[in-house]
């Protein structure tokens, strides 16, 4: 069957994109720009700002030249091949092979796609109509050879379908930029007066490889069908998703119970196929009567063992309202990671964080009763006591500090330091008597002070001076003086921790 | 004479232990932070792991007290790379602290709940967890079966459980192995040294399954517990606090 291919370039790939998120810059002339060499060089402009004159290469400080009120955004180079992507998978409906053709463009595999559309033109058309909804102004060929649709795409005004074997006619015009070569080559053809390959067609392909390389010599046999390319298909990530379709609605928790069991098994073998294993998970019921019931469930670490998964299911099959009947369960593991090895032990079972019993224990603990109640801290390099530790972002975070214990520190922290009234000697001492709750608490014994500054470059205050101090009854408590001693009373002093 | 008379009732004395249900468990954590003067208060002389204590505190100060002296028992279970859940209603401990006990703070999952119910729930839940080294809860009270549905977790997993009774409202029987008191005593300095000095806290064993109650004076001292064996020394107030 003879090859059919579909280039499609996108005029203003980026800026399209810009105005399909902010629609208010539709009627606007605005450019993206990177730092480069110190100044801010322009990567792509929209149809109005082009018209003005502006080009891509440009500086950002020219282009204002032109336009005062021009619009610039910081352009970030990582999108676009996302963005790409995105719009290559979403091409997929129309045929199974998408290739993406960067910078700005999509090849399309379409032999015997069209008649599913009613034949090419037809095609071309729903094509068009569904990017132009989006707000793409695209432009496409449909021709035999990859490298003819490249070219007629990008250097004709309009789209065109090439039939079959006419390619050769329809590149006669082009100038020789549209053959993919080198700017160097292109820039030399130019010189000698070469502008459209119907002059360089027919020159001997001795005489051309000699003087612009064999790389014209492919390209031109690309072009015009001699030479087969082979595109390269994104592969779309198949989502990690089961379903069961019943034949009669589910009304009872057991045939819930049995419906998830079997979508949990099938799921986990092929997660376990793949060395893969879930985070988070979403099972579904779709009643008679058009509702979704959903129950989530979320792990500590990768996991595909389909018990402990349906034990953490299990907890909430109580709050699916069936009603009517439940036709359809479908299964989702919304994130999935690489399962981490973890090694059998043969005597003695280590007892630490690793253990995965310790991480099953914490997935029912949390999927009962929130997984936000329960924290692991790992310390931060902070002096202020609140601040020197920090969340853990999960099980396996190492500490990257060390924990300090070069200061005596209180076990028992209030959340917030507390008022308390003093009665204090000389400045820099420690206090004699001070009440807190109620209880007046003498002094025997007192440690200090420690200042600690407060941190000027997360937040002002003023510095605060511990002191560990033991009373009649031998209870010890941390106390701090916020500010500096002096007469215009601007300090106060606080009950912060228990020591044991 | 005398030997023979002893040895007769040590091995009596071996015997009767089974008969009131004290299980020997295996104990294979040497646990050498812990002073002698406790030990001997248990059977066999060895602080028992997998089981339940109970300790009572009355006010912050103490609770203080008793959270030092479970990390510094803790500090001995855990000493080859254990981990442990603390349950509490909120945060309190502050985690840097426990440092200087010699436990190693991202070992410790903290899980902070404020239904009574709830923290019974994921203690008992801890507790069947076999890849733990100890659970430590705080409640206000704790009923005679919910005591004992904790202990008969442990049976099964060998964990230790410690669990904090905050202003209890009535000291119940309960299931726990023990039930200790820990309160705060004055440091003691050289005479005329500044500074507080050690920790050193008045440990009161109050009840113990097939043991002998007991009370000591001990001291944190260089990561460990030191008894301090001297009696005479208690505050006056103290005496009349705990008496």
């Amino acid at each position: 069957m003879q090859k059919r291919f579909i280039s499609i370039w996108f005029r203003y790939l980026k800026t399209d994109w810009w105005i399909r998120r902010r629609p208010m810059l539709h009627d606007k002339p605005f450019v993206l720009a990177s730092p480069d060499h110190g100044r801010m060089v322009i990567t792509a402009a929209n149809g109005l700002a082009q018209k003005e004159g502006i080009d891509i290469g440009m500086v950002v400080a020219d282009a204002r030249a032109l336009i005062p009120s021009l619009e610039v955004l910081d352009d970030q180079p990582e999108t676009l091949a996302r963005l790409l992507n995105g719009l290559a998978e979403w091409c997929i409906r129309y045929t199974p092979a998408v290739a993406i053709d960067p910078p700005d463009g999509l090849l399309l595999d379409v032999t015997g796609c069209a008649h599913l559309w009613g034949g090419e033109k037809s095609y071309i058309r729903e094509i068009r109509k569904r990017f132009k909804h989006f707000g793409y102004d695209i432009n496409m060929a449909l021709t035999d050879a990859i490298g003819a649709a490249w070219a007629i795409a990008r250097f004709s005004p309009n789209d065109r379908i090439i039939e079959n074997g006419q390619q050769h006619m329809a590149l006669l015009s082009l100038p020789p930029a549209s053959l993919r070569i080198e700017a160097s080559a292109t820039e030399r053809l130019e010189k000698l007066g070469l502008s459209q390959i119907s002059q360089l067609i027919s020159m001997p392909r001795s005489a051309l490889r000699r003087r612009f390389g064999a790389q014209i010599l492919q390209r031109l046999d690309q072009a015009l069908g001699y030479e087969e390319e082979r595109i390269n298909p994104v592969q779309p990530i198949e989502p990690y998703q089961e379903r069961l379709p019943c034949l009669e609605s589910i009304v009872t928790a057991t045939g819930i119970e049995i419906a998830l069991q079997r979508l949990l098994d099938a799921l986990c073998h092929r997660l376990q196929q793949e060395q893969k294993g879930l985070r988070t998970a979403v099972f579904k019921g779709y009643r008679m009567d058009g509702k979704i019931e959903k129950i989530e469930i979320g792990t500590n670490r990768p996991c595909c063992n389909s018990k402990h998964l349906f034990k953490l299911f299990e907890i909430k099959i109580e709050s699916i309202e069936p009603a009517s009947g439940i036709e359809l369960f479908t299964l989702e593991a919304s994130k999935v990671e690489d399962l981490s090895t973890v090694q059998e032990q043969l005597w003695g079972n280590k007892m630490d964080l690793d253990n995965v019993e310790l991480s099953e224990l914490l997935d029912r603990i949390g999927g009962k009763i929130g997984a936000h109640n329960i924290h692991r801290y790992v310390p931060a390099e902070h002096y202020w006591p609140e601040r020197s530790f920090k969340e853990a972002s999960s099980l396996n975070e190492t500490i990257q500090t060390a924990w300090k214990v070069d200061r005596r520190r209180p076990l028992q922290l209030l959340s917030r330091p507390e008022r308390i009234e003093v009665t204090a000697p000389i400045p820099d001492y420690p206090p004699m008597l001070f009440r807190y709750a109620g209880k007046l608490h003498k002094i025997m014994k007192a440690d200090g002070p420690e200042r600690i500054e407060a941190e000027w470059w997360l937040h002002d205050g003023q510095h605060r001076d511990y002191y560990c101090v033991e009373d009649e009854d031998g209870y010890r408590y941390w106390l701090f003086r916020s500010g500096h001693y002096d007469a215009a009373k601007s300090y106060q002093w606080f009950i912060h921790g228990f020591f044991s | 004479m005398d030997t023979a008379k002893a040895n007769i009732i040590a091995q009596l004395k071996k015997d009767i232990l089974p008969l009131q249900g004290f299980k020997t468990t295996l104990n294979t954590l040497a646990l050498d932070g812990i002073p002698a003067a406790i030990k001997n208060a248990f059977p066999n002389a060895a602080f028992p792991l997998g089981a339940v204590h109970e300790l009572i505190a009355d006010s912050l100060e103490d609770a203080a007290a008793t959270s030092g002296f479970i990390s510094a028992i803790l500090a001995s279970i855990m000493k080859n790379a254990g981990s442990c859940i603390w349950i509490n209603r909120s945060q309190s401990v502050f985690p840097p602290a426990l440092k200087s006990f010699g436990i190693s703070p991202d070992n410790i999952i903290f899980i902070y709940l404020k239904k009574e119910k709830e923290i019974l729930w994921a203690m008992e839940e801890a507790l069947k967890c076999t890849g733990l080294s100890a659970v430590i809860g705080e409640v206000q009270d704790l009923s005679f079966n919910a005591s004992r549905r904790l202990q008969l977790a442990i049976e099964q997993s060998q964990v230790t459980g410690f669990i904090v009774r905050r202003n209890p409202r009535s000291l119940n029987t309960t299931a726990s192995l023990a039930r200790w008191k820990i309160t705060s005593l004055p440091g003691e300095l050289p005479a005329g040294m500044p500074g507080v000095g050690f920790p050193r806290w008045n440990v009161e064993l109050l009840k113990v399954r097939n043991g002998k109650p007991g009370s000591w004076q001990i001291e944190f001292v260089g990561g460990r517990l030191k008894h301090v064996p001297t009696m005479t020394a208690i505050h006056p107030q103290q005496q009349k606090k705990t008496g």
